[in-house]
């Protein structure tokens, strides 16, 4: 095997459009948090840390064979729930919530797994159930979803459930979850949203009031989104320069790095910054929606289409939080936020999606 | 079986592209959704975020200007500013005040009394007010501290501007002091439109000089923008106003003459105000005792405030611009020129003094002072030897109402509209206002002791102090002022155009008071330049008829006030003076030999000996 052919092999399973997408939000990702970070580059070394170990993962996800991926379906999801029932029961508190669980050689956080695990796993059971889908069968799917959302809800992140939620809930949808059951679904959570009121914790109804004034506690509570939305509207349209934002680099705006990174980048490019970024998330949703639309059997396209429309979800709850239009819930802006865990979920993810791109391209030809 | 399933097959796809495009419409709408949200934020609403990522950025620290120096006619300091460190602390930012207070003490010395004060300005500060724990540190006590502040949250250690008053209690009653702005004074500030200039001031002219000058000694305030940081802490500074100083005031006083005077005073409780008549400058306004201002300014602590406070001394009272007293006998030169100008009384017109006054068809007799009374006496006598019988007449005659419109136009009665707060109108009595104040008519016996100062007026000394120049200076008054520069001070107030004759005569009788035969001869033994006085005596408690006054039988608080009016050199007066000696008895003795120190140390520039415990008082005769 010569280079070049170690090249080809290398290449092989990756996605160049896609990829691009990836590699432009990543850039965008270290140019905000090099100014978030108030110039300091062991950030921006962190993060590219994170980005190769991303990397990996996205590159061994894409070459393994889809009948791989259907077959680590059922072991990971199981997994996942063995390592979620072990964080209600031996989990680590932090900041007030049991999301950790200490393996000895590392601490992990499962539900960040089940991001994956739980569409992997549903979009597994419709395949194998394909032929004869009954109601039945979306029932025990929903189940599927239900019960690692509820210990995950327990512990409580509300950010993470809302997520895995929408995931499992896309792979229904796209399996044909009928609309009557749909409108069912809406009607149920209107109506029980007063008990899911009182089923929140206290600082989760803040949140939620802090959204309808977030004057009323303006040093407190609701501190975060006015800062936040300070920073974005005073980015205006052309914002205020690079590395010239007074909300970030005064130290106004709190997690800047991680949830609020969005503000940093409005306040310094304003909004036809906004339209580039926003631009960005557009491609690599579409270049998602393609492959979905492509990809040739059942399993693969319920994946791709839940992978993509989390990912889109994903940057809406954030970006809806930073701009004041969702509660504050803590999801970072996809890609572009600092951290590893999230961001080798995401890699994974779009892992798979090229996986299932690449595989199904050998197979046509 | 096969064509169905790929039926079946074609189906699934369509319904799958279906979802798949609803998922898109639905992402979509999102994305438009976002896109909106942005606009709203960074196009509509630009302005006001912009506004408020401003004001989050930019804090505006003002810049205290630094306050006018207070200096007498001849440059001598009476309130200056020194540079110096205090500790302070700001209450809401501290959890346990008690403990933090402790572990302060034993960092520097905190002694009861600023601990006193300190809870003392708790209970009556201003919101987000920082207050005083410790002042005047010393360098080491600064250096002490400063190591360890960073253990100490809301205490700050603050290097600024103090104020301070080096004559003390000499000057208290005219300089006042300054003290921390109240509640009260602030919603006055801001009823003025001045809050903006007193953002950083924190303290304000209280009383005195200190009180009235206050907007010209406060100077403008600067301000400086600052970009700081969601910590509070100062980035950089983004534009600066210098700050303009408080105007420095020269005032009228004689420092030297001030001190003379209140020396003078030995033990006496009292008040002197000394006017140049020429031009209505104060150049020496003591009322004894006085107190220490440098107390007052960041707040006096319980201790010593009781103690002012309850001193039978009362020294918190400013004697010569509050303090009412009847005028008693040195009323007589102004009761002589209204006889004048009235002509009731002619300058030859004699009496025959048997003693004692009667009013026809009583038998109530008023007494002279002098028991057998004087013999003949005419207008000049009247004055020298201070004949009470030949004013009981004369007040009958002219009645109350006509001494009322002559002395009113004097300047009795009413404020002289010195550049002090606080002032006290006197009072000179009509038949109108005894009926308005009293409901009473005007008896024909008020009338009598009305003239010889011991009926209802009453008058400030600097009120006397005040007519006395105006007397000095022909009847052409100026308003007594402290200010060097003060306006409108320059045109006389009024001109009383009495005729020649008649000054002369009143101001030649003055002169022979300080001579022998006169009731102050002792005090100007040897004077080198001519003294123009009257003396007084003020009557604390009434004495029944048929008993005489002894002073040695009434308690010192009752005995008699003494008063000394006077001018020098006479023919051409430099210098018009009230004294007023409280319970000194007779003005011959106490007050008289005050007023010879003041005119030895204006007039020829002696200092007086350094003085004898004033024990025996002098008790001669002679009012």
């Amino acid at each position: 095997m010569n280079l070049r052919q170690l090249r080809q092999r290398f290449v092989l399973h990756l996605d160049p459009i896609l990829l691009s997408g990836l590699g432009a939000l990543l850039l965008v990702s270290l140019l905000t948090l090099y100014s978030a970070s108030g110039g300091n580059g062991e950030r921006v070394l962190a993060q590219l840390g994170n980005i190769a170990a991303g990397f990996v993962a996205l590159w061994v996800v894409a070459n393994m064979p889809l009948h791989w991926l259907m077959r680590i379906a059922v072991p990971i999801y199981v997994l996942g729930m063995v390592l979620l029932v072990g964080v209600a029961l031996f989990g680590e508190i932090s900041h007030g919530a049991r999301r950790w669980l200490n393996l000895g050689v590392a601490n992990i956080q499962p539900s960040e797994l089940m991001k994956i695990a739980v569409p992997l796993m549903m979009a597994w059971y419709f395949e194998k159930h394909e032929a004869s889908l009954t109601w039945r069968n979306y029932l025990i799917a929903a189940v599927l979803l239900a019960m690692p959302v509820a210990l995950i809800l327990r512990q409580p992140d509300l950010g993470t459930s809302i997520l895995i939620s929408a995931s499992g809930f896309f792979v229904l949808f796209l399996a044909g979850l009928s609309w009557r059951v749909i409108l069912g679904l809406l009607v149920a959570a209107a109506a029980s949203a007063p008990f899911l009121w009182h089923a929140l914790h206290d600082y989760q109804r803040q949140r939620i009031l802090m959204l309808f004034d977030p004057s009323q506690d303006a040093l407190g509570k609701g501190y975060h989104t006015i800062q936040g939305m300070i920073a974005v509207g005073s980015g205006g349209l052309l914002g205020k320069g690079y590395m010239q934002g007074t909300q970030t680099h005064l130290d106004f705006l709190p997690e800047r790095t991680t949830d609020f990174i969005f503000a940093v980048w409005s306040e310094e490019f304003g909004f036809l910054g906004n339209l580039f970024l926003l631009g960005l998330y557009v491609f690599v949703v579409g270049r998602g929606f393609v492959i979905t639309a492509n990809a040739s059997t059942y399993f693969t396209r319920l994946m791709a289409g839940s992978i993509t429309l989390t990912f889109f979800i994903y940057t809406f709850v954030n970006i809806g939080m930073v701009t004041g239009i969702l509660p504050v819930v803590g999801v970072p802006l996809p890609l572009v936020s600092y951290g590893g865990t999230s961001l080798l979920t995401l890699m994974l993810g779009f892992g798979v999606l090229m996986s299932i791109h690449t595989h199904q391209r050998l197979v046509k030809t | 079986m096969i064509k169905a399933e790929l039926k079946n097959y074609q189906r699934e796809i369509h319904l799958f592209r279906l979802r798949l495009f609803i998922g898109l419409g639905f992402a979509g709408v999102l994305m438009l959704v976002l896109l909106a949200r942005v606009f709203y934020l960074q196009i509509l609403q630009h302005g006001h975020f912009e506004t408020l990522a401003e004001s989050n950025r930019i804090y505006v620290v003002p810049i205290v200007p630094n306050r006018g120096v207070i200096t007498d006619r001849n440059g001598t300091v009476l309130a200056r500013n020194y540079a110096g460190y205090t500790i302070e602390i700001t209450p809401h930012k501290v959890a346990d005040l008690d403990r933090t207070i402790a572990e302060i003490g034993k960092l520097v010395e905190i002694k009861p009394k600023d601990l006193r004060r300190f809870k003392k300005l708790l209970a009556e500060r201003r919101t987000l007010q920082t207050l005083p724990i410790r002042t005047r540190l010393t360098d080491e006590e600064v250096a002490r501290f400063a190591a360890q502040r960073y253990r100490f949250e809301g205490v700050e250690l603050k290097a600024r501007l103090f104020r301070e008053y080096p004559t003390a209690d000499i000057n208290s009653h005219l300089l006042g002091y300054i003290g921390r702005i109240n509640q009260e004074e602030l919603r006055d500030l801001e009823k003025e439109g001045l809050a903006a200039n007193y953002l950083g001031s924190e303290y304000l002219g209280k009383t005195g000089i200190e009180q009235h000058y206050e907007k010209m000694l406060h100077g403008v305030t600067g301000f400086e923008q600052v970009e700081v940081d969601a910590g509070g802490r100062a980035v950089r500074r983004v534009a600066h106003t210098a700050p303009e100083s408080g105007n420095d005031l020269t005032l009228t006083l004689d420092a030297g003459l001030q001190e003379v005077a209140m020396q003078a005073f030995g033990d006496y409780r009292g008040a002197l105000v000394a006017i140049d008549p020429a031009n209505g400058e104060v150049l020496a306004f003591v009322s004894k005792p006085g107190y220490d201002p440098n107390l007052f300014i960041d707040g006096i602590d319980s201790e010593s405030w009781d103690a002012l406070n309850n001193s039978p001394d009362v020294p918190l009272n400013n004697r010569a611009l509050r303090g009412q007293y009847p005028m008693g006998s040195t009323i007589k030169p102004f009761m002589a020129l209204t006889g004048l100008h009235f002509n009731t009384r002619s300058p030859d017109f004699s009496i025959s003094d048997p003693g004692y006054f009667m009013l026809p068809g009583s038998s109530h007799q008023y007494r002279d002072w002098k028991v057998g009374g004087h013999g003949r006496v005419d207008l000049f006598k009247s004055i020298v030897v201070s004949c009470d019988t030949y004013y009981y007449g004369l007040a009958t005659e002219l009645g109350i109402d006509r001494m009322h419109e002559y002395m009113d136009q004097f300047g009795f009665g009413k404020r002289t509209r010195i550049d002090l707060e606080g002032e006290v109108p006197g009072l000179l009595p009509s038949t109108a206002w005894k009926m308005r104040r009293h409901k009473q008519i005007w008896y024909p016996g008020d009338t009598v002791s009305a003239g010889i100062g011991q009926g209802y007026q009453l008058a400030t000394p600097l009120q006397m102090a005040h007519v006395t120049a105006t007397l000095a200076n022909n009847g052409v008054a100026y308003r007594p002022h402290l200010l060097k520069a003060a306006q409108d001070a320059a045109q006389p107030l009024f001109d009383l155009q009495i005729p020649a004759r008649d000054i002369e005569l009143v101001k030649s009788a003055m002169v022979a008071v300080t001579h022998p035969g006169g009731t102050a001869v002792s005090a100007f033994y040897g004077a080198t330049y001519p003294v123009a006085g009257k003396t007084g005596t003020a009557q604390v408690i009434a004495i029944k008829q048929g008993e005489k006054y002894d002073a040695k039988k009434v308690s010192e608080y009752n005995r008699d006030h003494a008063w000394f009016i006077a001018f020098a050199p006479a023919d051409q007066p430099r210098i018009a003076l009230a004294v007023l000696a409280e319970n000194g008895g007779h003005g011959s003795s106490t007050a008289a030999p005050i007023a010879r120190k003041v005119f030895d140390y204006y007039l020829l520039g002696k200092r007086p000996k350094p003085l004898k415990k004033a024990g025996v008082r002098d008790e001669a005769e002679g009012d």
